[in-house]
């Protein structure tokens, strides 16, 4: 998403991308950020709350009109109720350790298959 | 005042995290994200209540119910009515955390509903009759020289003075 923001920037269109994967847009580098530290899927708001989307693309339009260089990120000031999520989203431990090793060879012998025909 | 002391960064970094699991899972080369060290840059060219804003998603059209459909479904880029905001959208496919939340509400990842709010009110000049989709794609390439282009097309077709795009 953010290497499409950069060809409409370069071509002339202002643009804000909004997300919760900062380390990718920002690594990219777009105009304007709008980031809320959420687990990934809601860049607009918690599912539910009207209130909540209205102020966070409303801040994505306040940077429209007040960023005035590139790599402009504002951080919403939300939090999410628990901070669980973090430890937990793509986890590697000695738990799972085998199984994702198991996915992975599983995966690619399907690969493998399908491309044989 | 702080509230805590901590010796780590809190925000998740996905490029660590994806890596990491995908080494996990046996693949050996990383996935290498973009870096550019220069940013294009363009500023509203009028005041932004006589603007029009679109929208950019990486959400899919609802995927169809019949099953044969449902199986030749692949994603494609697209352009769809604004008015009325779609009830659902295909996002499965996507790298987002299932497990911590969902999708079932489209404004939560695709403010329609909200953006309609801000023309009404003044806020924006008007939303676009449109909002645009585009598939997550592994490669960069595609990304640049087809899906780019387009959603540059289309937003100039539509008269968009300024877009919004949300990654999930």
């Amino acid at each position: 998403m953010s290497l499409v923001a950069r060809h409409l920037e370069a071509n002339g269109l202002p643009t804000v991308v909004m997300g919760c994967a900062r380390d990718i847009v920002e690594e990219c580098g777009v105009a304007r950020f709008v980031f809320t530290d959420f687990p990934l899927g809601n860049p607009a708001g918690k599912p539910g709350d009207a209130g909540m989307q209205q102020a966070i693309l409303g801040t994505a339009l306040d940077l429209l009109e007040r960023a005035w260089m590139p790599r402009t990120t504002v951080q919403t000031p939300y939090q999410w109720p628990d901070d669980a999520w973090r430890e937990d989203f793509m986890r590697v431990d000695e738990s799972n350790r085998e199984e994702l090793a198991r996915q992975g060879k599983e995966r690619r012998d399907l690969q493998a298959r399908l491309k044989k025909g | 005042m702080m509230d805590q002391l901590r010796p780590y960064r809190s925000f998740v970094s996905y490029i660590d995290r994806s890596r990491n699991y995908y080494a996990a899972q046996g693949y050996e080369r990383p996935y290498a994200w973009p870096h550019y060290d220069e940013v294009p840059f363009t500023p509203l060219a009028k005041p932004l209540f006589q603007c029009r804003v679109g929208l950019v998603t990486t959400a899919g059209l609802p995927k169809p119910v019949d099953p044969m459909a449902a199986m030749l479904y692949r994603r494609e880029m697209y352009a769809q009515p604004a008015w009325p905001p779609p009830e659902s959208l295909y996002t499965d496919d996507l790298f987002w955390d299932k497990k911590a939340t969902h999708t079932r509400d489209v404004d939560s990842f695709l403010p329609l509903t909200r953006l309609a709010g801000f023309a009404a009110s003044g806020r924006i000049g008007s939303a676009s009759p449109r909002f645009y989709g585009v598939p997550t794609d592994y490669s960069q390439g595609r990304t640049i020289e087809r899906y780019s282009p387009q959603i540059l097309d289309w937003c100039r077709e539509d008269g968009v003075d300024a877009a919004i795009l949300l990654a999930l």
